[in-house]
C-alpha cells in the first residue's frame, strides 16, 4: 500500500468572466509515495504543487483521474484521522491562543482534556514556540504562524504528513528545526510528503522527489540515483606542475584553477575519460592529487527540468485541455 | 455530533473575544437612559414604551450581530484560508456548515437572554419607583411573563436570519451576503404586501411574481409579536409553537441548500 498514489490526476479551473476558459492547473500527474519515506514534490511558482495538495486533501476536487491517500479515497474520514496537513502560508483564528488552536484541532480527532492540554504543549515546545503558547494568534508573526501551522499537522501523531512549503517564512534557525523534525517523523516511520521550491531542502531530507513545472511531472525518482546519474564531468587536483605544462591542455580542460605554487585544479568534461590527459600531465612532472566526478546538483537537474523545451511548449496545449491528449 | 459541538464552541469563543458581546453593555446603558429620560416626561405610558424599546432593541442588536456575524462565518474562513486546516482534519463539511450555526446561534441566545434580563431589571425598578394607583392602570403588569414569548420569537426570528446570511455566505462574498440577507429581511416583513400585490397592479404577471416571491421568502412579519405583547394582548400559544414550526422548516431547508453548495465547492 502506497501512503500516497494518484493516477493521472488533473485539475481544471474555468477563467474569465463571461466566456469561462478552461485553465489546467494539474495534467494527469501520477505518483506513488512509498509508505515510511520522506518525498519531495518540486517546482517553480505556478507548477501545480499547491493544486496537487489541495486535490490530496479536497479542498478542491478533481476534474479528472484518482488518487487514494494511505489506502483510501480521498476525503475518507478514516485516511484524514491518519494524516496531518500544513498549509501554503497558514492562517488560523486571531482570537484564540496557540494552545487553544491546538486543543481545538486535537478535539476535532476526540483527543480531549489531559491529553490534549499534554500535546498541546509538547508539540508547542518542539516547535519553538512553547513560550508564547498563551498569546493569541493575531500577535503572532508570520515565522511563528508557520510553527503553529507544523505543531497542528502532528496533533493526532499522523502516519502521513502533507506539508506545503514548510520552510515558507522561516529564519535558518527555524528551517534548521524544522529539517530535524522531518528527519526525526521520518525516523518514527512518518511518511512526509512537501512541497518545496527550495532545493537545498529537498537534497538534503528526501528519498525521492519529483519535479512538476507548467502542471505535468518532468521527472521523478530516488534522489541519488537521479543525481549520481548525471555526473557532468571530472575535477582533477595535480601538484608538481606549473603554467607551461598546463597551458599544452588546451581545449582539452574546461577550466583551470591555480591554488598555490605547482597545485592546479582542473576541471574536465565527462567525456572523454580523464586517463589519457593524466598520463600526459604525469609524463611532464606533475602528480595526482585527487580525481572526483562533478555531480549535477539538484539545482541543475530541476534548471534542466523545468526549462526543457517539452516544458516551455506545454503550457499551449495546458490551456487547452483537449488539444493537451 | 461530537465534531460539529467543537466547532461551534468554537465560533461562540471567536464571538466573545470579538467583543461582540459589548453590544451588551451598549444596550444596558441605551436601556437605562432611556428609562430615565421617560420616566421623567411621561406619567403612566413609561412601562409600555420601555417594553417596547427594549424588545426592539433586542431584535436590532441581534440582527446586527446574525448579519454581520453570519455572513463572515464561512466566508472568512474561506478568506482566511484558515479553511485549509479545517478541512483537512476528521470533518465533513456538513458538519462545518452546522457547527458554525449552532455557534452563532449559540452567541445570539446568550445575546438575547441578558437583553431580556435587562429589560426585566429595568422593568421591575419601574414598577417598584411607581406608585399602586398609577400601577394599577397599566394594560400588563410590569413584569408580565408574556414578554418572554415575545423575546422568544424575536429569537426565533434572529436564528432564521442567521440562517439566510450563513447560506448566502457560503457562495458570496461577505459584502453581497450583507446585501442579500438585509433585503432578504426587509423584504420578509412585507411578504404580506407581496401576497396581495394584485390589488395595487394591473400586471398579471407581476402579480404572479410577487406571489412566487411571496411563497419563497420568509414571512418574518409573524415573528413580531411586541406590539401585542406591550398593550397586553394574548398571544395564543398554538401561534408561537407554529411560528416556531415554520421557522424550524425554512431553517432547516436553507442549511440543507447551504450545505450542498458547500460541499461541492473548490477552495481555490
Amino acid at each position: 500500500m502506497y501512503a500516497i498514489a494518484t493516477d493521472e490526476l488533473s485539475k481544471d479551473y474555468h477563467v474569465g468572466f463571461w466566456r469561462k476558459r478552461p485553465y489546467r492547473a494539474l495534467d494527469r500527474l501520477s505518483i506513488q509515495v512509498e509508505a515510511g519515506e520522506v518525498y519531495g514534490f518540486l517546482g517553480p511558482n505556478g507548477a501545480g504543487k499547491t493544486t496537487t495538495l489541495k486535490l490530496l486533501m479536497q479542498l478542491v476536487y478533481p476534474s479528472s483521474g484518482r488518487a487514494e491517500i494511505l489506502g483510501r479515497p480521498l476525503g475518507d474520514l478514516d485516511a484524514k484521522r491518519r494524516l496531518g496537513y500544513l498549509p501554503e502560508n497558514p492562517y488560523f483564528y486571531d482570537y484564540l491562543t496557540a494552545e487553544e488552536l491546538l486543543r481545538y484541532f486535537a478535539e476535532l480527532f476526540g483527543i480531549r482534556g489531559a491529553d490534549a492540554r499534554a500535546r498541546a504543549s509538547r508539540l508547542l515546545d518542539q516547535v519553538g514556540i512553547g513560550a508564547e503558547r498563551r498569546l493569541q494568534l493575531r500577535k503572532f508573526s508570520k515565522g511563528m504562524l508557520q510553527r503553529v501551522g507544523i505543531a497542528q499537522a502532528l496533533v493526532n501523531e499522523p502516519e502521513l504528513v502533507v506539508l506545503d512549503e514548510p520552510m515558507s517564512g522561516l529564519d535558518p534557525l527555524g528551517r534548521r528545526d524544522v529539517r530535524t523534525l522531518i528527519l526525526a517523523l521520518r525516523d518514527r516511520g512518518c511518511t512526509v510528503f512537501f512541497s518545496s521550491h527550495v532545493l537545498s531542502d529537498a537534497e538534503a531530507l528526501c528519498n525521492r522527489v519529483a519535479i512538476v513545472a507548467k502542471g505535468r511531472l518532468v521527472t521523478t525518482g530516488r534522489l541519488t540515483d537521479m543525481l549520481a546519474l548525471r555526473a557532468r564531468g571530472w575535477e582533477l587536483v595535480i601538484a608538481g606542475a606549473n603554467d607551461a605544462l598546463v597551458a599544452t591542455l588546451g581545449s582539452r580542460v574546461r577550466r583551470v584553477t591555480r591554488i598555490s605554487e605547482g597545485r592546479y585544479t582542473l576541471e574536465l568534461p565527462l567525456d572523454p575519460p580523464p586517463e589519457a590527459l593524466l598520463a600526459d600531465l604525469t609524463a611532464g612532472g606533475a602528480h595526482l592529487a585527487a580525481l572526483n566526478p562533478i555531480r549535477e546538483t539538484l539545482e541543475d537537474l530541476f534548471v534542466d527540468a523545468v526549462t526543457s523545451p517539452d516544458v516551455l511548449n506545454a503550457r499551449r496545449g495546458l490551456e487547452d485541455p483537449a488539444g493537451a491528449r | 455530533m461530537r465534531v460539529t459541538a467543537a466547532i461551534a464552541v468554537n465560533v461562540f469563543r471567536e464571538s466573545v473575544r470579538d467583543k461582540v458581546l459589548y453590544n451588551l453593555v451598549l444596550f444596558a446603558l441605551l436601556l437605562t437612559a432611556a428609562s430615565y429620560l421617560i420616566g421623567q416626561l411621561t406619567a403612566g405610558q413609561d412601562v409600555k414604551i420601555i417594553k417596547d424599546l427594549g424588545l426592539s432593541a433586542t431584535s436590532f442588536f441581534g440582527l446586527f450581530i446574525a448579519i454581520f456575524i453570519g455572513i463572515g462565518l464561512v466566508s472568512k474562513e474561506v478568506e482566511r484560508r484558515s479553511i485549509y486546516s479545517l478541512l483537512a482534519k476528521p470533518i465533513r463539511r456538513e458538519q462545518l456548515i452546522l457547527g458554525k450555526y449552532g455557534g452563532l446561534t449559540l452567541t445570539l441566545a446568550v445575546n438575547v437572554s441578558v437583553m431580556a434580563a435587562a429589560i426585566y431589571v429595568v422593568l421591575a425598578y419601574m414598577a417598584w419607583a411607581t406608585p399602586p394607583n398609577l400601577r394599577a392602570t397599566w394594560d400588563a403588569p410590569a413584569l408580565d411573563p408574556r414578554l418572554l414569548e415575545a423575546v422568544l420569537l424575536v429569537f426565533v426570528e434572529l436564528m432564521l436570519v442567521t440562517a439566510v446570511a450563513l447560506f448566502f455566505s457560503t457562495f458570496s462574498s461577505p459584502l453581497l451576503s450583507a446585501a442579500f440577507t438585509l433585503a432578504f429581511y426587509v423584504v420578509g416583513h412585507f411578504s404580506a404586501d407581496l401576497r396581495n400585490f394584485q390589488q395595487v397592479v394591473d400586471s398579471p404577471a407581476a402579480a404572479r411574481v410577487a406571489r412566487g416571491l411571496y411563497w419563497v421568502l420568509p414571512n418574518l412579519a409573524q415573528f413580531d409579536i411586541k406590539a401585542d405583547v406591550v398593550h397586553g394582548v394574548h398571544v395564543p400559544a398554538g401561534y408561537v409553537a407554529i411560528a416556531i414550526g415554520y421557522a424550524t422548516v425554512y431553517i432547516a431547508m436553507l442549511l440543507a441548500i447551504a450545505m450542498l453548495v458547500f460541499s461541492r465547492r473548490d477552495f481555490k
